[in-house]
This record gives structure tokens, sequence and C-alpha cells, in this order.
């Protein structure tokens, strides 16, 4: 047997090499951080390396900011602190670590909203997502605990009525038929590709326990285990954004109370708003947008300011990482955490009613400075 | 057999044993006092065996043939002293199914003991893989002799190039589906050092994969010596992929002929190769240079993972033994049509794969023909087998072209 020495390894043998990367946790994780932080666990055993790998494989880009970390389960939250506040700060528009959010389900506060001109609004969509207190998250989660997970939303969602009523369909044993209808329908969600959440372990014993629920009007729909525990979208054609978000929220507060029956509550604090496996996602999780055709608004060489001023983003009607095809974007609030999901799905609303109102006058070949905005 | 190496700090541990190591309760109220434990200390597990089994039964690879719920319950709460648990060697299994025509081995070692610690599941896949080698029963002959190869000077109007490739681990760090960023770092320097000890023919330089010039980048792409960040799902689900691409590198020597991996597979991959057919040089080359890098290692106290039952010890359990692929690039546009060429293949113990590596198809008819076997022979027999093998494919090509009609040969014993 050779003669090894005992090896104590220290801090600065194991500290990653950043120097390449543009993420929120390389701009934040210094060495002497990086020694303190690897001392500690959360109880369920998740640790620094599994917390920021996503951040260490992948470099970022120098456009976008990724943010690099991931939680393993709720106290990660607690645990990585002194990591995690300068990245919520700086991700979430300056929100302190003494900070309080706002959390408001009620969509009688909404104003207005029903009357998006469906000429221009050609759909409208609100999702969010929920963690199951005392469950690890999907970066950490067992195939226990994610089968637990699974077992325990069909049986929530399964008591939904009127017209919430609906269906579980397993990835696993769904059958070919069922599978194109729900690629049909623009439902069915897939393994993973991307490296960022891969190397957070999140795809690990795909697809096990994972599964879509959605309403016999498909109008509701849950995806369980894929990126969080659970993410909620409520969608549907036309510019009704008020009634989309009706529906989200009493289905939300009825899947919430149905959980508590069975003695579960979603993760939530005072501080951190719902509590999810992305600190991009914390606060209301929620992103609402509509698709909208605004060919002309869109080339208007202030359009990124109007966007910027209104807290509102545009993405191609694919997704995040799509561009925008035939004049159509999507377009979303930009913050989660901080507002409300009143006021977050307000500013969508008057947001999309002003951009509409830009549009109209553009095609009629007006000026729309008068209608320039304040910053939000 | 277990090291007296020790580590602080955990990496990937999954939820494991015993007691919790720390105080308090662990439910509500987080925010009132620091509910943190001491990395590395063991958590109770919520949830039984049968709740955590994995479902296998769309999978065909081996690890999924022999993980019994029975046998998952027995080991599921065993870890190595690194802390390597069954989950995490598994996962890579459970994550890729397989393929109904080609069976994937489904599992890696983290470390050494794993080997040791999920004996009741590595020794029947290896048995599977290996042609019945029974670990419990056999020793692993390891011969590194060129010596006495007879032979092995192939006619190079067939054979355009001779390779010979294996893998070392080092004892005492943790393998690439475990080690820490630091272990890691360890290997390389290790590995590294010994070889800027080398000199004459093998006297080389090291490109770390980090710190490489856009020159020196397109210089090793040429030479196809540069290797990539893993795509592959078997590799990336074992976790081998991580902080990619620290403390990795490739090395070789100034005549481009024996070239090191560092930590993408495995800790080292050596690799002798030329153009044309001298194998018998090839091999010597391999054997000088893996005995010279093992002296300079132990030099610095440092040696080679190698036991009697397993040979070298690698990740992946399919390159135990000698971890040896002996090879050749083969013009055989005849003898590749005819429909008795798989036959003779499997008769002389060789595979043949495409000029592009395991997944590729042959192209103008030039073949990758290699070993199949890899444990319970020595590395003399197995590159005596190639050679052999080779000048029996060559014979029968020449025969095909003069007209003459080819015999399928007797089998070589494969038993184990």
């Amino acid at each position: 047997m050779a003669k090894l020495k005992i090896k104590k390894l220290c801090a600065e043998k194991e500290y990653p090499d950043l120097s390449q990367h543009s993420n929120h946790m390389a701009k934040v994780l210094t060495k002497d951080m990086y020694k303190t932080l690897r001392e500690h666990s959360t109880p369920n055993g998740f640790a620094i390396d599994g917390f920021m790998q996503a951040g260490v494989y992948n470099l970022g880009h120098p456009f976008i900011m990724t943010v690099g970390c991931v939680a393993g389960d709720e106290e990660t939250y607690e645990v990585f602190k002194e990591l995690l506040d300068p990245v919520i700060e700086d991700r979430h528009g300056g929100y302190k670590p003494t900070d309080k959010h706002k959390t408001d389900l009620n969509p009688e506060h909404l104003k207005g909203g029903d009357d998006l001109d469906p000429n221009y609004v050609l759909s409208s969509r609100v999702r969010t997502g929920r963690s199951i207190r005392g469950f690890c998250l999907p970066p950490h989660c067992s195939r226990g605990e994610r089968r637990g997970i699974e077992k325990l939303s069909i049986e929530a969602l399964s008591a939904l009525d009127g017209d919430l009523k609906g269906k579980y369909y397993a990835l696993k044993n769904m059958t070919e038929q069922e599978q194109q209808q729900l690629i049909d329908d623009h439902f069915l969600f897939d393994k993973p590709v991307s490296p960022l959440l891969l190397a957070s372990g999140m795809a690990r014993d795909w697809p096990d326990a994972r599964g879509i629920w959605h309403n016999d009007n498909k109008t509701f729909l849950v995806w369980i285990n894929e990126e969080d525990h659970l993410r909620v979208i409520s969608m549907q054609k036309g510019g009704n954004m008020r009634e989309v978000f009706t529906r989200f929220c009493t289905g939300l507060t009825k899947i919430e109370s149905l959980f508590k029956q069975k003695g579960h509550e979603f993760m939530w604090n005072e501080h951190l708003g719902y509590v999810l496996t992305c600190p991009s996602n914390l606060g209301t999780g929620l992103r609402g947008g509509v698709h909208v055709k605004l060919p002309n608004v869109s080339k208007h060489d202030k359009f990124g300011e109007i966007l910027k001023r209104l807290r509102l983003q545009k993405r191609g009607t694919g997704g995040v990482d799509t561009a925008a095809v035939g004049g159509v974007f999507d377009i979303s609030n930009a913050d989660r955490l901080g507002f409300s999901e009143v006021e977050l799905v307000q500013m969508v609303v008057d947001g999309v009613k002003l951009l509409v109102e830009m549009e109209k006058r553009l095609e009629k070949g007006q000026s729309i400075d008068d209608l320039m905005p304040a910053q939000k | 057999m277990a090291s007296t190496f020790s580590r602080i700090l955990s990496s990937k541990r999954s939820i494991g044993i015993l007691s919790l190591v720390g105080a308090g309760s662990l439910t509500t109220g987080f925010f009132l006092n620091r509910e943190y434990v001491s990395a590395g200390s063991l958590v109770k597990r919520q949830y039984p065996a049968s709740a955590e089994y994995p479902d296998l039964r769309k999978h065909n690879n081996c690890m999924a043939s022999h993980l019994t719920p029975a046998l998952y319950a027995k080991m599921c709460n065993k870890s190595t002293p690194n802390g390597f648990t069954l989950d995490e060697a598994i996962q890579t299994g459970v994550d890729n199914p397989g393929h109904p025509f080609i069976k994937t081995v489904g599992m890696v070692a983290g470390d050494e003991e794993s080997y040791e610690v999920f004996a009741d599941l590595f020794d029947p896949v290896i048995k599977e893989r290996h042609n019945g080698y029974d670990p419990k029963a056999r020793t692993h002959p390891t011969d590194l002799d060129a010596r006495k190869i007879r032979g092995g000077q192939f006619d190079e109007r067939y054979v355009l190039s001779s390779r010979v490739r294996t893998g070392r681990s080092i004892r005492g760090l943790s393998l690439p589906p475990a080690c820490t960023r630091a272990e890691r770092r360890e290997v390389e320097r290790v590995v590294a050092d010994a070889l800027n000890g080398l000199e004459g023919e093998l006297k080389g330089q090291y490109y770390s994969l980090t710190q490489m010039t856009e020159q020196q980048q397109q210089q090793l792409i040429d030479d196809h010596f540069l290797f990539d960040k893993p795509v592959s799902p078997l590799l990336t689900c074992a976790g081998m992929a991580r902080d990619w691409p620290d403390a990795r590198g490739i090395w070789h020597n100034n005549e481009k002929t024996f070239l090191v991996w560092i930590n993408e597979e495995d800790h080292t991959r050596v690799i002798s190769m030329e153009k044309g057919g001298n194998m018998k040089r090839v091999f010597e080359r391999f054997c000088f240079g893996l005995k010279e890098v093992e002296r300079l290692i132990m030099e610095k106290g440092w040696e080679f993972m190698w036991n009697e039952r397993l040979g070298y010890i690698l990740t992946c359990p399919s390159n135990l033994g000698t971890g040896l692929r002996a090879g050749v690039h083969i013009k055989l546009p005849r003898l590749s049509k005819d429909p008795r060429f798989s036959k003779i293949l499997d008769n002389l113990r060789l595979q043949k794969r495409g000029t592009g590596g395991v997944d590729t198809a042959a192209v103008g008819s030039i073949f990758d023909i290699s070993n199949l076997d890899r444990l319970g022979k020595s590395e003399v027999e197995l590159v005596q087998t190639v050679i052999d093998g080779v000048n029996y494919l060559i014979d029968c090509e020449k025969r095909l072209e003069r007209g003459q009609d080819i015999r399928i040969p007797p089998p070589i014993s494969q038993s184990n």
C-alpha cells in the first residue's frame, strides 16, 4: 500500500474556477464565502457542491445572466443565505434581505383585464409553481419522495370539480394516442435537455413520477415533477386575462386547501413568498402573459424602452429562447418577487392594453409620443 | 483495502443511513435557528427501500438484469468510506434504459471500494459482461512483458494504423463519478508531474483544457487528440462531466505516438499508436510507457488501483482487468462483404467498429478491428489474439482476392 498522506482538502483546493463565468452565483461566491458555506449542509444533506454545480458547469452568457444555483430543499434558502441574499437582490430588482413579499391571489382585486382586443391578443396565460413543504426539491429528492409528491398531487387534483375537473397522465404510462393528443395540445413536456437543468440533477430517474394533469376544457394544466414539484398553468385563446387569472386563483386556492386537508402545505414564507427550485422564481413564481400581434410597435426604436418602463419582457412565441414569428410576441411580466400576483397581472393587463393602443396608432401612421409611459 | 485517505466534505451525498448528526427540530420555524448540520453528516432515510426501488421494467442493461428489490433493500443504506452510495452507482443505468440490441453496463464505481461494498451487484454484472468471470473465484493475470509477443508486423497494404489503449486510476482518490474538484486536481497534478519525468522517445508536453491556446487547440483537433465535454448521457448521468473543463487535459509525446487523457471518463486513459502495421512496436511502447509512469508516481508515494480479483480498477466495470483495447484500422473490401465475416470475427474474439469509434459505421471498407475481451486474460494474451486474428483476416482477404475460398476458424476458448 502506498504511503498516502492523509489529506485535509482545504477550501482553496476545492474552490471552483469561475474566471470564465457569467452568472449570479459566480459573481457573488468568493473564496471566503465558499470556505464558510462548504462546512454546512441542509438537514437533508444538500451541500454547496450540489447547490452550485449548475453554475460551475454552465458558464452562462455575457448577455443573459443565469442564476447558477438551485435549491435542493426549503432549508437551502436559509443555509446558503449568505450567498443567496446578494443573488436575490441582484436578480430581483434590489430586493433586500429584510423586505417582505406580499401574496395576493384575490382576482377581485384585478381591475379590468377582460377586454384586451382579441384582434391583437391571440391568447392569455398565467403560470406559477408550487412546492410541497417537507419534501426535497427536484435537484435533491429521492425516487421515494418524488413518487410521494406525485401521489399527493394526483389525490388533490382528482378532487377538483366543475370546470376544473380533469385527468392525470403519467409520463411513463401514457398510450401513444394520449401522447399524441398532449403534443397536439402543446401540453406535453419532455425530458429536459437544457444543461442548466441537467447539471442540477433534476432529470434523474426520468420519467419516473412525472406527469401532466389537465381539466377537460384544457384551460387549467399542472405539470408534476418537472423543474418544480408543481407547475400550474391557466390559459385560453383570446384576450380575457381576467378570466384566466380568476381560474388561476380559484384553482390554486382549491388545490392548496385540498393539500391542507391531507396535512400538507406549500413552501412559503414572509420574506421569499413561494419557495421554488430556482431563485429566479421566488415570490410569486408568476409569469402572466399574452401572445400579441405587434408588428409595428416592435419595430419602433423605443420598443425596448417601453417594455422596460412597463416592467414587461418579450419572448418569441416558442418560449424563452425563441424569436418572434410574424410580428407575434409573447409579452409577460419581468418581475417575480416583491410584487403580488394581482400587481403583476395588473401590470400585464395595463401594459398590453397600452401596447395595443400604440399598435393601432402606428397602423394609422400616427405618433405614439404622447402615449409613452412613465417608469413603473 | 480501505483507503487511509479521509475527507471532510460531501460532494454528491444522497440520503444515506443512520442517525442525524446535529441537533434540533427539522420542521418549520427554520428562520428562528440556523438549521444546518455539518456537511458530510449522514441523513436519515424517510422512505423504505420498496418506495425507492427504481422502475426498471423497460430497461435492458446489466445493472437492471441483476438488481432485484431484495438486493436493492440490502444495499441501499450502504456507502463506501468516501460516501458513494448505491443510488449514485446505478443512476446512469436508471436514467438510460438501454437499447434492445446493445446491452450497456448501467452502473459505475465512484471509488475503489465501490467494487467491494457493492460486490453483491457488481459481481453478477461483471460475470455477465466478462464471459462468466467470477470475481469471487478467479484471479486476473496482468502481463505487460512485450517481449512475449510473436509476430506483430502487419501487411501495410491492408493495415493503415495500429493502436493500444487502456486506463489507470490513482489509488486513494475517488473516480470521476464521485471525485471532488480538489481530488480531480490532485489526479491532474500527480499524473502530469509523472509524465513530465518521461524522457527520450516519450518526452512530451501537457495541455490543460482550461489553459490551452487557440493554436494548441487547433493542433490537437487536427491530430485527432482533443477530447470534448462528454455528451453521451451514459457519462453525464453518472456525474463524470461535473465542473468541466476543470482539471482535464491531454498529454502527448513529441512524436505523437504516446498520448494520455486526464480526467475524462477515467483518471487516465493511456494510448499508444502509430500509422502502419507495427503492432509489436506500439505494444512495446505501451508497456514501457505504462511502467515508466508507474515508477514515477511510486517515487512520490502513489500507486495505481489494482487487485488480484479485478486487475486494474476503472470507472466502468466493462473496463476492468486489462482495460485494454488493441486494434487496427484495416482495409477489408472483400471479406467485409462476405456473409461469414461476423462469424469469423466472433470466433477470433474480435469486434468491428467504424473508424470514427464505437458508434460509427465503416467508411470505404476500412474497419476498426479490436479485441472483445478485457478481463480474465492478460495484456499479452489479448494483444496476441489481435495479432493472430488480424493476420487471419488479412489471409482471408488475400484468398478472396485470388478467388480462393476461406474458412471460418474454430472458436478461440473464451470461457472464464
